[in-house]
C-alpha cells in the first residue's frame, strides 16, 4: 500500500522532474536552438488550456448534466479552425511590435495608452486569480484524498494549498523571470508544459481505459447498464438540457482559448513560428477530443459503482481506481492532475505578473523615478516575481477562505466570461481602424462591471460573503436589478445571462463610442499598423524627432537591458545600417524607432512609450505621416470623386461625340447629294444643248423654222445653265463676302414694290393674283439689290408653286416694333412641317412647282445667306390662305422723322 | 482568387460548419433516447462530427507544395 512517505516522494520526484526538463530546455536552447522549434512542442503546450477543471471537473459536470461540458471543448476546436484566420494576424502583429500580454496588445492597439495597460491588467489579475485558486484547491484535495485512503489523519488542507503554490512560485520564478527582455522565449517552461500536456493526456487515458475496459466489459456494456438506470437514460439524451445555453459555452470557450492570459503567453508569446498553426490547427482539436473521449464514460461509471456514492463527481477520476484497489493507478492519475493544475498555474501567474509588472507597477516606477531613475533592470524583474508571488498568494487565500461552496465550473466559467470581455476591444481593433481608446476603455470598463455584478457577486452569496436576499430581491429590494435576472431578464442560466448583458453593454459601448470617432493621432497610426498588418511596408515613418542625444539614448536602453545587451544591440543595428554610432551625436528617428522596439520587449509597448519620451521629444505627427494620412483618406475620396466627375464628363463627350457623328453622316450624305444634284442639274441643260447641236448637225436641211425652234431650246438651256453656275458662285461669294461693306440705308417698301412690279407680267400670265400691302417707306441698312434679290426670289417660287386657276400671291412689309417684316403668302401646297428647316438647304427642293420648269436648288439657301448678313431671319410657316408664308424679319433702320403708319396699305 | 485567400474562404467555411454541426437543429434532432451499436446517439453524432472536422481542417491547413 501507499505509505506516506512515498506519496510525498512521488509527488516532489514529479516536480523535480518538472524542474529537470525545463532546465535541461534551456540549457539546449542554449547551445543548440530552442525545443519550441517544434510544431509538436507548441501544439501540445497550447493543451495548457485543460486544466484541472478539464481533468477532474469534467467528469463531476458529465455527471452533473451528460454532455454538458463538451462545448468547452468544441469552442477551441471552433478557434482552432479559425486559428490561421485570426490568431495568425494577432500573431503577426505581436511579433511586429513585440507584445508581450494582452494588456500590452489592446494598450499598444489604442495609442499605447498606460490607463488601458492598466485596466486590462486589473481586470485579467481579478478575473484569473479565483481560477488559479481553483487550481490549488484541486491539488490539495486531491492529495489529500490519495492521502485518506490509507491514513486516517486528515491533512491540513490549507498547508497543502501553500506548499503547492509556493513551489509553483518558485518555478515560476527560475524558469519565466530569469531574463528581463520578455519576447525570449521560455524554452525550458513551455517544455515543461509540453510535458506535462502529454502525461495529463495519458493518464486521463489511462484512468478512463481502466474503467472502460477493466471494470465494465467495454464502451457498449458500460453504456448498456448506464441506459437501465432511467436518471443516466434521460442523461445520455440530453434530457431538459438548454441548445442556447450550449451555444453560449460554445462561443464563450472560444473566445476564452483565444483571450485568456495564459493561452495568449503559450500561443503567442512563446510562439517562434507562426507556420506552427499549421500543425496546432488541427493537433490541439485532436487533443482534446482524445482526452475528451472517456469523460462520459467515466462519469457513468462513477454514478453506477457502489463504492463512489456520495462521492463528488469532481472526484471520480481519482475515486475509481483507489476504490477499486488500484492505488499506483490513482497515483498516475494525482501526477496527470497535478500536471494539469500545475501547468495553468506557472503560466497563468507568468502571464498575469508581466502584465502587472508592465503595465501597472512600471509606469508608477517610471513616475516615481522620473527620467534621471537608474537601472531599471533590478526593480523590472523583481516586480515580475512579487507579482507572480503575489498572485499565486491571493490564489491560496482565495482557494482557502471563498472558495467553499462553489463548483470548480463555476470558478472556471466565471474566469472564462472575465476574459471574454477583452474580445470586442480586441478582435474589433484587429479589423476596425475605427476603433478608438475611448471606445475601447469604455466597453472593457461596462463589460467588466456587468460581468462583476451579474456572475461574481452571485459567487460571494454561494460562498457565504453576501446575503441570499441580494440574490432573490435583488439590492435594497429592487426586483430588477437582481444579479441572476438584470432587468427582469430570466429563463437563462446564470453563465448566459452573465455573458448576453456584458457582451452586450461591452459591445455596444465599444462601437457606440468608437463612432464618435476622436483618435489622436497616435491611435491613428497604430490602428492602421495594427489593421494593415499584411499589407504593411518594411520601413515604417519615424515618429520621434531627432534632437536626441545618442548618449541619452545609450543610458536610457542600458537602464532597461544592461550595458552589455545594449551595446551589441546598437553594434548589430549599426552594423546593418552600415552607419557608425560612435561618431554621431544625436540619434536618427529610426535608431529612437528601434530603441522604443527593444524597450518594448522588456516594459510593454505603453511604458516603452513613456520612458523614451522621457529623452527624446515625440513628434506630434510628422509631414510624412500627416501627407500619408491624409493621402489614404484623400486619395479614396477623390478618387471616387473623380471617377463619377469623369464619368459624366465621358458620358456628356460620348452624347457630344454621337451627336457630332450623326451631324456629320449627314452632312456627309447631304454633300454626297448635293454633289450628284449639281451634277445632275449641270448635265440636264448640258444634255439638251448637245442633243440640239447634234440635231443641227446631223441634218443641215432642217427647216428654218425648227432650227431657229431648236436653236431657242439651245439658248434657253444655256441661259439656264449660266443661271445655275450664276447662282452657285453667288452663294460662293455670299459666304465669302463681307457683310458690312455695302451697307447704307433704303427703302425696302420701295425696294420690294419694284420686285413686285417686275414680276407682276409673270403672274398675270399664269392666272395669279399678286397683292402687295404695304406701310409707308421702310427704311432698313443694306444692300439694296440683294434684297430686292430675296424678294424677286420668294416671290418668284410663290408664283412658281401658285395652282393655276385661283393662284393668290400676298407680299407684305410692315413694321413692327423695332423689326420690318415682309412675308409672302401664297396659297399653294405650303411646306410641312418637317421640311421646315431644310428648306433653306442647297438643293432642298421641294417636289415640282405647279407652274412646271425647275428652280436651281439654290434659291433660298441665297436668300437666308442674304437676310442673315444683314442680321435678319427667315423662316416658313403656314399661310392663312393654306399655303405656305415666308417671313423675313429685320431690324429697322433709325432715322430721325420717320413716321410708322400701321394703317396704310398700298 | 490566391490559394491564401481560398485557404482563408475554405476556413470559414469549415468554421460556420463545425458551428451548425455542433449546435441546434442537428444537436437537437440527436438529443433524443436513441442508440447506435449499444452507444448513445448524441455521443456518436458529437464525436463524429468532431472527428471530421478535425480531418477536414488538417487536410486545408496543410502547407503549400515546396514549403
Amino acid at each position: 500500500m501507499l505509505s506516506a512517505a512515498v506519496l510525498v516522494a512521488v509527488a516532489l520526484a514529479y516536480i523535480g522532474l518538472l524542474f529537470l526538463i525545463a532546465w535541461r530546455g534551456d540549457r539546449r536552447a542554449a547551445r543548440r536552438g530552442s525545443p519550441l522549434a517544434s510544431p509538436w512542442v507548441y501544439s501540445l503546450s497550447l493543451a495548457v488550456y485543460c486544466t484541472a477543471w478539464t481533468f477532474y471537473g469534467s467528469v463531476g459536470r458529465a455527471a452533473d448534466d451528460g454532455y454538458g461540458f463538451l462545448p468547452i471543448y468544441l469552442g477551441p476546436t471552433l478557434g482552432a479552425v479559425l486559428g490561421w484566420v485570426v490568431y495568425r494576424k494577432i500573431l503577426r502583429i505581436a511579433k511586429a511590435e513585440r507584445l508581450i500580454s494582452i494588456a500590452d496588445f489592446i494598450a499598444s492597439r489604442y495609442g499605447k495608452s498606460t490607463g488601458l495597460g492598466a485596466l486590462v491588467a486589473v481586470m485579467a489579475v481579478v478575473g484569473t486569480v479565483p481560477y488559479i485558486a481553483l487550481q490549488l484547491k484541486a491539488v490539495a484535495s486531491s492529495f489529500e484524498l490519495l492521502w485518506r485512503a490509507t491514513h486516517p489523519a486528515a491533512l491540513p488542507f490549507d498547508q497543502l494549498s501553500l506548499l503547492c503554490a509556493g513551489l509553483l512560485a518558485v518555478f515560476a520564478i527560475l524558469f519565466g523571470t530569469r531574463s528581463v527582455d520578455l519576447t525570449e522565449q521560455h524554452s525550458g517552461l513551455v517544455l515543461a508544459i509540453a510535458f506535462e500536456s502529454l502525461v495529463k493526456l495519458v493518464a486521463f487515458l489511462a484512468v478512463g481505459v481502466f474503467v472502460v475496459w477493466d471494470l465494465h466489459g467495454g464502451l457498449g456494456e458500460l453504456f448498456a447498464r448506464a441506459a437501465a438506470d432511467p436518471k443516466l437514460r434521460v442523461l445520455l439524451a440530453r434530457g431538459g438540457a438548454s441548445d442556447g445555453d450550449w451555444a453560449w459555452m460554445t462561443f464563450l470557450s472560444l473566445l476564452a482559448f483565444w483571450f485568456l492570459p495564459r493561452q495568449f503567453q503559450v500561443g503567442v508569446v512563446e510562439n517562434v513560428d507562426e507556420r506552427h498553426l499549421r500543425t496546432s490547427a488541427w493537433v490541439l482539436p485532436l487533443y482534446l477530443l482524445v482526452i475528451n473521449l472517456f469523460v462520459l464514460p467515466i462519469a457513468l461509471a462513477g454514478r453506477l459503482a457502489p463504492a463512489t456514492r456520495g462521492v463528488p463527481g469532481d472526484s471520480y477520476v481519482l475515486a475509481l481506481p483507489l476504490a477499486t484497489g488500484r492505488p499506483w493507478l490513482a497515483v498516475f492519475v494525482f501526477l496527470g492532475g497535478l500536471s494539469a493544475a500545475t501547468g495553468m498555474v506557472v503560466v497563468e501567474s507568468l502571464a498575469l505578473s508581466n502584465m502587472v509588472a508592465n503595465d501597472l507597477a512600471l509606469p508608477w516606477l517610471l513616475r516615481r523615478a522620473g527620467p534621471a531613475g537608474g537601472d531599471f533592470r533590478r526593480p523590472l524583474l523583481v516586480s515580475r516575481r512579487l507579482a507572480i508571488v503575489g498572485i499565486l498568494l491571493f490564489g491560496h487565500l482565495f482557494a482557502v477562505f471563498a472558495s467553499s461552496g462553489i463548483s470548480l465550473v463555476t470558478i472556471g466559467l466565471i474566469s472564462f466570461a472575465a476574459a471574454a470581455q477583452v474580445a470586442p476591444a480586441l478582435l474589433g481593433g484587429l479589423f476596425w481602424t475605427g476603433a478608438t481608446r475611448r471606445g475601447a476603455l469604455a466597453g472593457l470598463l461596462g463589460g467588466f462591471l456587468v460581468w462583476g455584478y451579474t456572475l461574481t457577486l452571485p459567487t460571494l452569496v454561494a460562498a457565504h460573503l453576501l446575503t441570499p436576499s441580494f440574490l432573490d430581491r435583488g439590492p435594497f429590494g429592487i426586483a430588477l436589478l437582481r444579479p441572476n435576472a438584470l432587468f427582469g431578464l430570466t429563463g437563462l442560466d446564470p453563465l448566459s445571462h452573465s455573458l448576453l448583458w456584458s457582451l452586450l453593454v461591452n459591445v455596444l459601448a465599444f462601437v457606440g463610442i468608437s463612432s464618435l470617432g476622436g483618435q489622436t493621432a497616435v491611435e491613428e497610426r497604430q490602428a492602421r499598423r495594427f489593421v494593415g498588418i499584411f499589407r504593411r511596408r518594411e520601413s515604417e515613418a519615424p515618429v520621434w524627432s531627432a534632437e536626441t542625444p545618442v548618449a541619452a539614448v545609450r543610458d536610457l536602453l542600458a537602464r532597461f537591458l544592461g550595458e552589455e545587451r545594449t551595446e551589441s544591440a546598437l553594434a548589430g543595428w549599426a552594423e546593418e545600417r552600415g552607419g557608425d554610432l560612435g561618431r554621431a551625436v544625436y540619434a536618427e528617428p529610426e535608431l529612437l524607432a528601434y530603441a522604443e522596439r527593444l524597450l518594448a520587449g522588456t516594459t510593454g509597448a505603453a511604458s516603452a512609450r513613456v520612458a523614451l519620451a522621457s529623452v527624446a521629444e515625440e513628434q506630434p505627427l510628422d509631414v510624412g505621416e500627416v501627407v500619408e494620412l491624409l493621402d489614404e483618406t484623400a486619395r479614396n475620396l477623390a478618387a471616387s470623386r473623380n471617377l463619377a466627375e469623369k464619368t459624366r464628363a465621358l458620358e456628356a463627350a460620348s452624347a457630344e461625340l454621337l451627336r457630332v457623328n450623326e451631324r456629320l453622316r449627314e452632312l456627309d450624305k447631304r454633300k454626297d447629294e448635293y454633289l450628284s444634284t449639281m451634277a445632275h442639274e449641270l448635265r440636264t441643260p448640258l444634255s439638251a444643248v448637245r442633243a440640239f447641236a447634234e440635231i443641227l448637225h446631223d441634218n443641215p436641211d432642217l427647216p428654218v423654222e425648227r432650227r431657229a425652234a431648236f436653236l431657242r431650246i439651245i439658248e434657253k438651256e444655256n441661259e439656264r445653265l449660266s443661271r445655275l453656275i450664276h447662282d452657285l458662285l453667288d452663294l460662293a461669294k455670299l459666304e465669302a463676302d463681307d457683310p458690312g461693306a455695302l451697307l447704307e440705308p433704303f427703302d425696302l417698301a420701295a425696294a420690294v414694290g419694284d420686285a413686285v412690279e417686275s414680276l407682276r407680267q409673270l403672274s398675270a400670265t399664269r392666272g395669279i393674283a399678286l397683292e402687295y400691302r404695304r406701310d409707308g417707306e421702310l427704311a432698313v441698312q443694306g444692300d439694296r439689290d440683294r434684297m430686292i434679290q430675296v424678294a424677286v426670289n420668294l416671290l418668284s417660287n410663290a408664283i412658281k408653286f401658285c395652282p393655276r386657276e385661283g393662284g393668290r400671291v400676298v407680299v407684305a412689309a410692315h413694321r413692327a416694333g423695332d423689326e420690318i417684316e415682309l412675308s409672302v403668302s401664297d396659297n399653294g401646297p405650303g411646306v410641312p412641317a418637317a421640311d421646315r428647316d431644310t428648306i433653306f438647304e442647297r438643293f432642298r427642293q421641294l417636289g415640282r412647282p405647279a407652274g412646271g420648269g425647275a428652280g436651281t436648288g439654290l434659291g433660298l439657301p441665297i436668300c437666308r445667306r442674304i437676310v442673315a448678313q444683314h442680321d435678319g431671319r427667315i423662316s416658313v410657316e403656314d399661310s392663312p390662305a393654306g399655303g405656305a408664308r415666308f417671313l423675313v424679319i429685320l431690324p429697322a433702320a433709325r432715322s430721325e422723322g420717320e413716321e410708322w403708319n400701321p394703317g396704310a396699305v398700298s | 482568387m490566391t490559394p491564401e485567400r481560398l485557404r482563408s474562404a475554405r476556413l470559414v467555411a469549415l468554421f460556420l460548419l463545425g458551428w451548425l454541426g455542433f449546435n441546434t437543429p442537428p444537436l437537437r434532432l440527436v438529443s433524443r433516447d436513441a442508440w447506435v451499436a449499444g452507444l448513445p446517439l448524441a455521443w456518436v453524432y458529437l464525436f463524429s462530427v468532431w472527428t471530421l472536422l478535425i480531418a477536414l481542417l488538417a487536410v486545408t491547413v496543410r502547407p503549400p507544395r515546396g514549403e
